[in-house]
């Protein structure tokens, strides 16, 4: 069975479908990365598939469970995670407290105002520890707002990494940074989430980074699946290399 | 514009002092016509005004924290309340003179008073004019270019902060004639910056957050139930208007004309 | 004891303790050495703190800027008024289970409606409702005393063992102080553990990012909610013990500018840190009087001032004292 379907997904914003009749779908343990032109609808769908909206028609089964019209929380309960082509972080907080947070809202602990949040060693403790897998402890007292962009984008790849996810949708975990620290996240990143056997949808522009870090490649078009299959799939595909020609490297 | 002044209804309030004290008390005794044309003095004045605090009180905030805006035009709000209290004093200035020189006409079973069908006159050619002007000229549009977008409307070269303030003058304009205008059929009272500003704001969330058909469609529907509070619950008519906003919020959260921001 | 972390904010650090006791004593040596008025004084300041640390949850913790606190304030001042005119009750214990009560009622009705909102629809209609509360209170005297307002004698302590027969002014600045201060320094300590929790933590979260929040698990609307109440609830008890010290509740803590002044206080100490509303409500306290003193037009000097201070000293007092020891410190160790 595949960890996530969509079933003739499709979202209209205005009179454009944003995401038309979509079916999409991710095996378990995938690395599944997403790729197409600006306005393909790459975000649109990740959008409707992590909750933030809902779609007009069609519907999400998570492990054959029907997640449609699950709010955000629920989802994120359900074990679907993302992070932001625009990062989103907490950046008046440490970084510490950023990965700290997703930890106690995972655990339900976030309704806690009676007791101080330093108490909770263990939530410490795994929170400190992410930030090790992910590169970042040397920084863990500075506040988010205060870090360089590659340190910005695998935080918040971390924050959601946090939440222990079945699935995890990164939006351009690599845009706005230097080739080397591309290369530096993708590794970080993919070690990760393969080590724990988590599946992840990438969504990219860099051509490079999809042949080399993801098993299967999905292609959108104005709102529509163009094609899917393995990297040799997608490199003999006519109508791909035609549509993309131009866009790759960002 | 995206700018958020609370002190939005103390000018409001300084277009009905300005003409009260002009028309009702300093050439009280000159020749009405004179005196209708002087109405929008208070318009002028709130203009004036507006054209000083924009580059001073406004200007420092755009690239902050809107609570900041908030702040600072709370600040001004009490500082105008206090101003208009120390240059007019605080009892109720009037103009009824200009009020009753119209009299009355008859609609039908009704004695209307012919005023208010000025005010409506006034009204309306206002909202076409500021309909047209956001709309049809060339200002308006780099206006909304720049009210989108602000770095990119520089970036082509657009003189912002010139368009900021002559946009804000206009917007303190309209709400000295509001002022202004309504003053002869109901005097000048402190107090009545924030009875407005509240009223403004029912009126927003009824038409919807940048929408100026909403807006018209919006005070109608307040100014017609508040005289129907008025007249039959005097005591609770602010909340007759809540329950109406509150209902519209419910139903419409972006209000009836709103669009998305 | 966390070793993990190196926080940036606040921790409770022993230090701190020991500031906070020397600063209880202080204050509880007080009332023999200064003059009764000064003591009522700052008896006024202590419970405008109060107030302050209860908006301020939801300002320098959750992002909202309330501009219609005087409504909770007046909740709870009317409900003593009220305890008194209908109920003839004098015990102060029940005039604060009754603001409890009357100021969570109300601030979770206002709480529901408001918190859908963010940024300017919030303020505004926070003001607005207030300003709906102010106009019932003003409007219905036959209930309220209309503009008169109504009467509150002073209570009497500890379920009727302390006061009832004393000189008032003895009564407020002694019985009724060591009141205040007793109560000041409990709600300081729950308003610390609250800010200082997880949830406290997630609503820091949500004023930064609303989205990543959401997208951590956390129901925005929810813990909004429980802030704006419990901020709500503060806020009342600050008004009921504040009604025995004016000996008068009337309309005029409703109106706006009433909500204005609570804004001010918190810009004025700093809203960005712990302690400072605290400052900023007690430094306010005797400017306010001197204002009040010193022209009609207090009103639009407040203003004047609170203009300069967003202009010049975005994070308050505390805040410039925190930069300066920083900078201190900073030149210390060079």
């Amino acid at each position: 069975m595949n960890l996530l379907e969509t079933t003739k997904l499709t979202k209209y914003f205005g009179d454009t479908h944003a995401v038309d009749a979509v079916d999409f779908r991710v095996g378990e343990g995938e690395v599944l990365a997403l790729i197409g032109s600006n306005g393909a609808g790459k975000t649109s769908l990740v959008n409707l598939i992590s909750g933030l909206f809902q779609p007009d028609s069609g519907q999400i089964r998570l492990r054959g469970a029907d997640v449609t019209s699950l709010s955000v929380h629920e989802r994120i309960k359900a074990g679907i995670a993302r992070s932001f082509q625009i990062v989103n972080l907490f950046d008046q907080l440490t970084m510490l407290d950023n990965v700290a947070l997703s930890i106690f809202a995972r655990q339900d602990m976030t309704r806690y105002f009676w007791s101080l949040a330093d108490r909770f060693d263990a939530v410490w403790q795994e929170a400190l520890e992410i930030l090790r897998q992910f590169g970042l402890e040397r920084t863990r007292a500075i506040v988010a707002g205060g870090i360089s962009q590659g340190e910005r984008k695998l935080l918040d790849v971390a924050v959601a990494y946090a939440l222990r996810p079945r699935l995890l949708f990164l939006d351009e975990p690599t845009s706005g940074v230097s080739t080397r620290d591309k290369a530096q996240i993708m590794n970080i990143v993919t070690s990760v989430v393969r080590s724990q056997g988590i599946t992840a949808v990438i969504i990219e522009h860099d051509m490079d980074i999809v042949f080399k870090y993801s098993d299967r490649i999905v292609v959108m078009h104005d709102g529509k699946i163009l094609a899917d299959g393995t990297q040799e799939e997608i490199r003999r595909n006519d109508s791909v290399t035609r549509t993309l020609i131009g866009v790759a490297d960002a | 514009m995206r700018i958020v002044n609370l002190a939005h209804g103390n000018l409001y309030a300084l277009g009905a002092f300005v003409t009260a004290s002009l028309v009702g008390k300093w050439l009280a005794g000159t020749r009405t016509l004179i005196l209708y044309l002087l109405v929008p003095a208070g318009a002028f004045a709130a203009a004036a005004v507006g054209a000083l605090l924009e580059p001073t009180l406004l200007r420092p905030f755009y690239r902050r924290a809107e609570e900041y805006q908030l702040l600072v035009t709370f600040g001004l709000l009490m500082i105008l309340e206090d101003l208009m209290r120390l240059i007019w004093g605080p009892y109720p200035l009037s103009a009824s003179t200009l009020f009753s020189e119209l009299g009355s006409i008859t609609l039908g079973d009704a004695i209307y008073p012919t005023y208010n069908l000025l005010v409506i006159a006034t009204g309306a050619v206002a909202a076409l004019f500021l309909w047209a002007f956001v709309y049809r000229t060339r200002f308006g549009l780099l206006l909304r270019a720049t009210a989108q977008d602000m770095r990119r409307a520089a970036a082509l070269g657009v003189n912002v902060n010139r368009v900021y303030v002559q946009a804000f003058t206009i917007g303190c304009f309209m709400a000295g004639l509001g002022g202004a205008i309504v003053v002869p059929s109901q005097s000048a009272v402190l107090g009545m910056g924030v009875d407005a500003l509240v009223l403004a704001f029912i009126v927003v969330v009824i038409g919807g957050l940048g929408s100026l058909e909403g807006a018209l469609i919006g005070a109608l529907i307040v100014g017609v139930f508040r005289e129907i509070g008025i007249t039959v619950f005097p005591e609770i008519e602010l909340a007759v208007l809540y329950l109406i906003a509150a209902i519209v919020l419910l139903v419409r959260p972006a209000g009836l004309f709103g669009r998305a921001t | 004891m966390n070793t993990v972390a190196l926080p940036v904010t606040e921790r409770f650090p022993i230090k701190m303790l020991a500031w906070a006791v020397l600063g209880a004593a202080v204050l509880a040596s007080l009332p023999f050495v200064i003059a009764e008025y000064q003591t009522i004084l700052l008896a006024y300041g202590l419970v405008m703190a109060i107030a302050a640390l209860g908006f301020n949850l939801l300002l320098g913790y959750t992002g909202l800027l309330s501009f219609g606190h005087s409504a909770y304030f007046g909740v709870g001042a009317y409900a003593v008024a009220m305890m008194v005119k209908y109920l003839h009750v004098q015990s102060m214990e029940l005039y604060l289970l009754a603001t409890v009560v009357a100021s969570f009622v109300v601030a979770i009705l206002f709480g529901f409606v408001c918190v859908r909102y963010t940024k300017i629809f919030f303020s505004i209609l926070t003001l607005a409702l207030s300003q709906v509360l102010w106009s019932l209170a003003y409007k219905f005297y036959w209930v309220t005393g209309g503009s008169d307002g109504l009467r509150v004698p002073t209570p009497t302590l500890l379920g009727g063992v302390i006061g009832g027969n004393e000189d008032k002014i003895y009564f407020l600045s002694h019985a009724y102080y060591y009141y205040v201060l007793v109560l000041f320094l409990a709600c300081v300590l729950v308003m610390w553990v609250i800010v200082h929790s997880p949830f406290g933590k997630a609503l820091q979260a949500i004023r930064d990012n609303e989205t990543r929040a959401r997208f951590v698990g956390i129901r925005i609307r929810q813990y909004r909610l429980v802030a704006f109440v419990v901020s709500g609830v503060f806020t009342g008890i600050a008004g009921a013990l504040w009604v025995p010290l004016n000996g008068l509740t009337t309309p005029d803590i409703l109106y706006w500018p009433f909500s204005g002044e609570i804004v001010f206080m918190c810009v004025l100490g700093g809203f960005q840190n712990f302690s400072g509303p605290i400052v900023g409500a007690v430094v306010f306290n005797y400017l306010k009087t001197y204002a009040v003193g010193a022209t009609t037009y207090w009103q639009g000097l407040l203003g004047l001032i609170l203009v300069f201070l967003v202009l010049t000293l975005p994070t308050g007092i505390v805040g410039m004292l925190n930069q300066l020891v920083r900078k201190a410190k900073k030149r210390a160790s060079a």
